[in-house]
């Protein structure tokens, strides 16, 4: 084929939705590189999900049915890919970058002697010759990655680095791939999904949301940030380090491993604005960021900021609301 | 029960980055660095299973493994003072800027050398941020892989290890594999300790023994970069923020102003 091949995720039978970011960015290298585009779609009796990949524009979805492909499991998903690439000889494999793909995809590539590119948030084409750019230092600092490798060259995509809503859409034929897995070839056993006991808080309904992170720098300097809370009647929210330290609850949390929101105001305090941080936190109304790091990445998502020192900025803040609200 | 834990240094996060002349990487000196923060939950899993199984009546031995020049013996030693046994240091100047794989090939080599029963890695370093060394770790040395640990249990007489994996949205799942295994470790799994005057007193007498490209069976060749940085930038800002400039009591008072006109509160 020596083309493009989307690898689409699901999991218990339903469609990640991130996978349409990955396809978007697959149907526009193809177009650029000329090259024809399909996705692949692993499981066991998950042929709708492949009806529905089908609805966009690609020249085929290769639906990969397997017992062993039932519960998703590192060893058994990167032996199968293995199999398609080798049967489907593609240029470029691309992926979304979510923790399932990051359990397996290196893995996958280190089979195939590859290097996986991990975590894109996008690409430059100048004629035929693809230039990665990746994010390092925690998305302070973006890097173009070049590339030295025969096919297949495996790149993985940020969520959030296409708009899945831009996947072209199109009537892909659904096509059948085997490939030969047995029970001892798969080494781990995966147990049921669950999630931890009913989180009380429940971040999703709230209005306004003050955050807090590690700018912060000590447990007792929680209080500062609480007195802003008070003052504008919002909910206390954290960056994974604040909850990691045990200085506020687990499920004040916010971001791809704690609650997602969105509420009419977000003030982030003390946060770089990671995107694990960012993913949650994104389709707030208004966010207003302080941090005393004018290239802190929240910068590239606030409506508002002030760049100083929180200590200061604060107390002051609370002064201002104080004022205001007592004269109406 | 030998567990090697991989230990990166890394920029502190609280470091103001400069880009170099050449445009191709950070100003990497007069910066602090600081091990990297999933790193030093990994450490401490690490001595706890090693403390249960002594309490247990059994041992484990705990292996810092840090490949980086001079500088990383700051991280090595903060592992040896927290309790760990003995250290590796693979300090080589042909080991500098690999890909994950490139890398991932020359710590596979000493650690498989080494011998082990498990091997910890931070999930993602803050630098880089590849998220594959573990996974390809596992990978070269043909044993399985689990990543995003946030709990860590042995079985059957250290035979199997239990993972508990963080899912997205507040899932998780826990996997069971036959050791030797590769674990990339969450951070929040434990509360790391500090390293106690006398830890820090004891490590001097740990052991860290170097090891350099000519220690090691591997070809240059297979060092040689797939990809490689050519530039680096502060990115382009995608929105356009309102910065609200003024002393601290000024940019309070502007800012209330302007969250009022928004009904904000
Ligand atoms: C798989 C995975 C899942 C993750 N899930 C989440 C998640 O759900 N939620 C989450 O938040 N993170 C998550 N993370 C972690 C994430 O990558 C970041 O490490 C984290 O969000 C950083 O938190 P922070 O911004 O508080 O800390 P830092 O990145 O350390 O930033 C602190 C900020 O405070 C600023 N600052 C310091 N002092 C001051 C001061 N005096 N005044 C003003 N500003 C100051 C600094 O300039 C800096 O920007 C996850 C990571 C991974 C790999
Ligand atoms: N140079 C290194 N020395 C020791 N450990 C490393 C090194 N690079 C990566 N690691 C380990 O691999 C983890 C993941 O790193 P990365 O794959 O670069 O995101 C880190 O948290 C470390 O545990």
């Amino acid at each position: 084929m020596s083309g493009i091949l989307v690898f689409a995720e699901q999991r218990e039978g339903k469609l990640n939705r991130v996978t349409y970011e990955a396809v978007v960015a697959g149907q526009r290298l193809a177009a650029g590189l000329g090259l024809p585009l399909s996705v692949v779609l692993l499981g066991s009796g998950v042929d709708s999900i492949a009806q529905e990949l089908a609805t966009k524009k690609a020249d085929a979805v290769y639906l990969v049915n397997n017992q062993h492909l039932e519960r998703y499991t590192p060893d058994g998903f990167s032996l199968a890919m293995r199999q398609v690439i080798e049967q489907l000889q593609p240029q470029y494999v691309l992926l979304a970058h979510t923790y399932l793909v990051r359990d397996f995809a290196p893995k996958l590539a280190t089979s195939l002697g590859k290097a996986l590119v991990a975590d894109c948030v996008g690409y430059k084409l100048e004629g035929k010759v693809l230039t990665l750019v990746r994010q390092i230092f925690q998305g302070k600092i973006n890097a173009d990655v070049s590339i030295h490798d025969s096919a297949p060259i495996l790149v993985s995509f940020q969520a959030g680095a296409f708009r899945g809503d831009d996947a072209e859409a199109g009537s892909a034929e659904v096509k059948n791939l085997s490939v030969q897995l047995s029970a001892d070839q798969i080494r781990l056993q995966p147990q049921e999904l669950f999630r931890e006991a009913k989180q009380s808080v429940d971040l999703t309904q709230s209005k306004i949301i003050v955050s807090v992170g590690r700018g912060i720098k000590e447990k007792d300097n929680i209080a500062i940030v609480e007195k802003l809370a008070a003052a504008l009647d919002a909910d206390i929210g954290a960056s994974r380090p604040i909850c990691d330290s045990g200085w506020l609850p687990m499920e004040r949390q916010i971001g791809s491993s704690g609650q997602t929101v969105a509420p009419k105001l977000y003030l982030a305090v003390g946060i770089s604005g990671a995107i694990q941080h960012v993913v949650g936190m994104k389709n707030a109304s208004t966010i207003v960021a302080i941090n005393k790091d004018a290239n802190a990445p929240i910068f590239d998502i606030a409506d508002l900021g002030v760049v100083g020192d929180l200590f200061e900025v604060v107390p002051a803040l609370v002064d201002e609301i104080e004022k205001a609200k007592a004269e109406g | 029960m030998k567990i090697i834990v991989c230990v990166k240094q890394v920029p502190s996060r609280d470091a103001i980055l400069r880009i170099n002349e050449s445009g191709t990487w950070i100003q990497d000196r007069d910066i602090a660095y600081d091990v990297n923060e999933p790193d030093a939950y990994a450490v401490e899993e690490a001595l706890q299973i090693k403390e249960k199984l002594v309490e247990q009546g059994g041992s484990a031995e705990v292996i810092i493994c840090s490949l980086g020049p001079d500088r990383v013996q700051m991280a090595i030693k903060e592992g040896l003072a927290k309790g760990a046994d003995r250290a590796i240091h693979i300090c080589d100047p042909a080991f500098d800027n690999l890909d994950a794989l490139a890398q991932a090939r020359v710590m596979a080599e000493v650690i498989g050398k080494e011998g082990f029963d498990l091997i910890f890695t931070g999930l993602q370093s803050d630098d880089y941020g590849f998220a594959q060394t573990g996974v390809i770790l596992g990978e070269l040395l043909g044993v399985p892989s689990a990543t995003i640990a946030m709990a860590v249990e042995l079985h059957d007489g250290n035979k199997s290890v239990r993972v508990k994996r963080e899912l997205e949205a507040g899932w998780f799942q826990w996997y069971q594999m036959p050791t030797p295994a590769s674990i990339s470790i969450q951070s929040g799994l434990n509360q790391p300790r500090y390293a106690t005057l006398k830890g820090i007193m004891n490590a001097k007498k740990k052991e860290i023994r170097k090891v350099t490209l000519a220690d090691l069976s591997i070809s240059k060749d297979l060092l040689a970069p797939k990809q490689t940085v050519e530039k680096v930038y502060f990115p382009v800002k995608s929105k356009k923020t309102e910065i609200i400039e003024g002393s601290a009591k000024e940019a309070a008072a502007k800012l209330v102003t302007k969250l009022k006109q928004m009904r904000a509160f």
